[in-house]
């Protein structure tokens, strides 16, 4: 069984002028794997995230024939049942940790609450399991960053701290929307290298969100393209630099390059099309 | 004569216990109608030596040049129509209340130019901007039409010096190489000499002929452009950074920082 | 039919992405923001009482069904509606509902004066400090802080002291105590509009300190301020009512709200209406001040203004 199925999902904002759809009926299936959704901003992957964990604030409304975790259709849940979904089974790690941790909270009671929401367990054994989850994350000092308050970690080290807290009540499926897009390259390696870790140790999916073609190629399994809300192409990953769709082969012409210097580059020529055609399929 | 000089430049933020040393001992220089791109990671002290040239970072020690004049505390207009920068996110360089007709007219008034109608068309028509855009606000544009709006902005005291602080570091990868090849065009028509900071090293071999390597406020290693290409560096930070941007595997001893 | 074509030509002139004059432009921005406002029934329903009641301001002679200072001894106290006075009379027989209206001329004059002194002394005081930070910053706000440790109608109370008894010297004392918040909020704005980088960038084009001031800043913190004023309106409204209250507003026999309670009141128990008339005028406008100020608040908050 797959770990999520998505069928033709669509994301809808009212606006002055009309309905606003930002994914336009998608499908796609999740299994143990680390899944890639690329696209630029506005292409709908960020809401698609958003709205597999039904994040999707009012007016805005998430229409789907199916969204089922390990089965079980999260589309009839009601706001009670999906708060125990959320962090249980399926946990999401944002852009940027300044954002997401609370900061007058120290780091251990945020992920011990994050631990004890989920189980009934007592103090000293959340403190337990939040240290060892500090430790999974590659931090040295766990006991100095559990007493430590957010604003004095770094953006790595923060990022790291929300990746603990995310993956502490032990869910199937991350999703991760441009973790590292806010580190600096270095660190960003050892984000992902953590990342990677630890939901290949867990049998873990991952769904991983980002703009950056060449982190998802190397980082990932399997690659949805994403286009003003469809999926224009889906590829392995390793293969995306063999892309077919013109969408995708724009956005990698039109990177700069070290490797292969030129004095213009490849600018993308937007066929309307694109946005007409139907959604590729991106089930396994 | 070089287009920017600087030796022994030291900026700091706060005084006292909370002074943060941003740059430190810094010297470098930018040839005339050369481009020099710094590139290292945040908090590096890079976009600091952009904004203690513009008179933007107010404690500093060292020597400036430029163009042959050294600076003082103050900058004149004379300076500010030698040298322009253009700002990393198009999204707060804008005033949120000004049109882009608003915005033009504002700057070409205040280097004392006259014939302002027929200069903002021209300054649009060189960024790739219709006439139409010209009433528009910057929440009606896009974040690579800002962007452009913000280079023509740049351009209209007609400088010999553009100073680049990651303009493309917020747009889309695709909008990024208009606006580059946009950059590489204005540069070849105008004889311009840039220095542009990033922490994106493709864009910087792209756009530069010389790259230094800044750590912790300190350039660590100043190279060509080819010699970043083919991996000819001696500092291991910079081929740390390097190896890093390629997707490569890095030593983990500087990596764990 | 013409007609017709004409109305949607001129919503497609004002709702164009790609307005090709300056006035079009201007007019364009304004027009977003009124469908906005519009859209708000509470702010909406505020805005139709001051409008309401401006028109009754402006066309009190013809409306006001008596003079509003003619005394009549023998008709003392009339409760609602009897012998032909629709609130009733005070206690020299004057009618209450011709009072009531000749005194929104006089809470309207009060208003607008205080709303044209106070912000812009605060405005200017707050974006002077906020801009040039140091010894003038630390000067301006130390003396702000002062004003702002009295309380409001002690400080206004003073001020009438020194100043006299009077319409004229109410407003004032009343603007010399409003404009400390203001100065605060203009401050507040200023510091982080200072750092930003559109400010940098103009900055970069030889800008001095007064035009980066007067034409960057202050468009920015106007909207905040207007906000501002627009729920403070109720308290200046209360304050003046309340100087009226204690002898030190609007003098006798002027149809001043304030003024009227505090008359009124040495008949609450026998004849209520005398000073709950004029107090539920005070209750209204002062409410649909407020409903304007939340609705002025999402339409003009520059944090998400455009989106």
């Amino acid at each position: 069984m797959n770990l999520l199925d998505v069928d033709n999902l669509w994301v809808k904002f009212p606006t002055r002028t009309g309905i606003f759809d930002a994914v336009r009926g998608i499908s796609f299936s999740l299994g143990q794997e680390r899944l890639g959704i690329v696209g630029e901003s506005g292409s709908g992957k960020s809401m698609t995230g958003r709205a597999i964990l039904k994040l999707i604030r009012p007016p805005g409304q998430i229409i789907a024939d199916r969204i089922a975790i390990e089965g079980d259709d999260i589309i009839a849940m009601n706001e009670r049942q999906m708060r125990k979904v959320r962090g249980e089974r399926i946990s999401m790690v944002m852009q940027d940790p300044k954002f997401s941790l609370n900061p007058v909270m120290t780091v251990g009671d945020q992920i011990m609450e994050a631990y004890r929401t989920h189980t009934r367990s007592s103090k000293t054994d959340a403190k337990r399991k939040a240290l060892e989850m500090l430790e999974a994350v590659s931090i040295r000092a766990p006991e100095r960053v559990f007493r430590a308050y957010p604003h004095e970690m770094s953006g790595g080290m923060g990022q790291r701290i929300m990746i603990a807290m995310m993956l502490i009540p032990d869910p199937r499926i991350l999703i991760a929307d441009e973790p590292t897009s806010a580190l600096d390259v270095s660190v960003q390696t050892q984000v992902l290298g953590i990342i990677d870790r630890l939901v290949k140790e867990r049998g873990m999916g991952l769904i991983f969100i980002s703009h950056d073609l060449n982190l998802v190629s190397s980082f990932c399994d399997r690659v949805l393209i994403m286009y003003s809300g469809r999926i224009v192409e889906t590829c392995q990953a390793d293969k995306l630099h063999e892309a077919q769709h013109p969408y995708t082969r724009g956005l990698l012409n039109s990177l700069p390059r070290l490797d292969a210097p030129n004095r213009r580059l490849e600018v993308l020529q937007r066929d309307p099309a694109w946005r007409d055609a139907p959604s590729v399929s991106g089930r396994i | 004569m070089n287009a920017v000089d600087i030796s022994d430049l030291n900026v700091w933020f706060g005084k006292g216990r909370d002074r943060v040393d941003a740059v430190r001992n810094v010297s470098l220089t930018l040839a005339q109608g050369g481009s020099l791109g710094l590139v290292g990671e945040s908090g590096s002290g890079k976009s600091t030596i952009l904004r203690a040239l513009t008179g933007l970072a107010p404690s500093w020690t060292g020597q400036m040049t430029v163009a042959g004049k050294t600076l003082g505390r103050r900058r004149t207009r004379t300076f500010y129509q030698t040298v322009q920068m253009v700002f990393q996110d198009p999204y707060a360089s804008l005033h949120p209340r000004h049109s882009i007709d608003q915005v033009l007219s504002e700057t070409l008034t205040l280097h004392g130019y006259r014939d302002i109608e027929p200069r903002i068309e021209k300054l649009l028509a060189d960024v790739g901007l219709g006439p139409s855009y010209r009433f528009r606000y910057p929440h009606q544009l896009s974040g690579g039409q800002r962007q452009r709006v913000a280079i023509a902005r740049a351009l209209a005291p007609e400088p010999a010096i553009l100073l680049l602080d990651e303009p493309t570091s917020a747009l889309d990868v695709s909008v990024q190489a208009e606006i580059l090849n946009l950059l590489t065009d204005i540069r070849a028509e105008r004889d311009l000499s840039y220095m542009m900071v990033s922490h994106d090293l493709a864009v910087v071999g792209h756009m530069c002929e010389r790259i230094a390597v800044m750590q912790n406020g300190e350039i660590v290693e100043t190279m060509s452009v080819e010699d970043m290409r083919a991996m000819r560096m001696t500092h291991p930070y910079s081929k740390h950074l390097l190896s890093a941007s390629m997707g490569l595997p890095t030593d983990e001893a500087l990596s764990d920082l | 039919m013409t007609d017709q074509v004409s109305q949607s030509g001129w919503r497609a002139w004002l709702t164009t992405d790609t307005p090709t004059s300056r006035r079009q432009a201007k007019l364009s921005s304004w027009y977003h923001g009124w469908l906005a406002f519009r859209g708000n029934t509470m702010a909406m329903f505020g805005l139709g009482i001051l409008v309401f009641l401006i028109l009754i301001a402006i066309f009190a002679p013809l409306i006001a069904p008596h003079d509003p200072l003619a005394q009549d001894l023998g008709n003392r106290l009339k409760p609602l509606g009897e012998s032909g006075h629709f609130l009733g009379t005070d206690s020299l027989g004057r009618d209450i509902l011709s009072r009531l209206i000749y005194g929104a001329r006089i809470t309207l004059y009060i208003v607008i004066l205080v709303a044209l002194i106070a912000p812009v002394v605060g405005l200017f005081i707050g974006t002077v400090a906020g801009y040039t930070g140091g010894i003038i910053d630390a000067t301006l706000m130390r003396i702000t802080d002062i004003f702002l440790a009295f309380p409001r109608l002690v400080l206004a109370l003073a001020f009438v002291a020194a100043l006299g008894a009077g319409i004229e010297n109410a407003v004032l004392a009343i603007a010399l105590t409003a404009w400390p918040p203001y100065a605060r909020i203009a401050r507040a704005e200023t510091l982080t509009i200072r750092n930003s980088d559109y400010i940098s960038a103009v900055r970069l084009q030889g800008a001095g300190p007064l035009r980066i001031i007067t034409k960057h800043i202050w468009p920015l913190c106007l909207s905040s301020l207007i906000v501002r004023i627009t729920l403070d309106m109720a308290g200046i409204i209360l304050a003046a009512a309340g100087l009226g209250f204690l002898g030190m507003g609007a003098q006798p026999p002027t149809p001043e709200w304030g003024a009227m309670i505090s008359e009124g009141r040495r008949f609450i128990l026998d004849h209520w209406w005398v000073a709950t008339m004029p107090g539920l005028a005070i209750f209204t406008v002062s409410l649909a001040f407020n409903l304007l100020g939340d609705g002025l608040r999402d339409v003009l908050d520059p944090k998400d203004g455009g989106s």
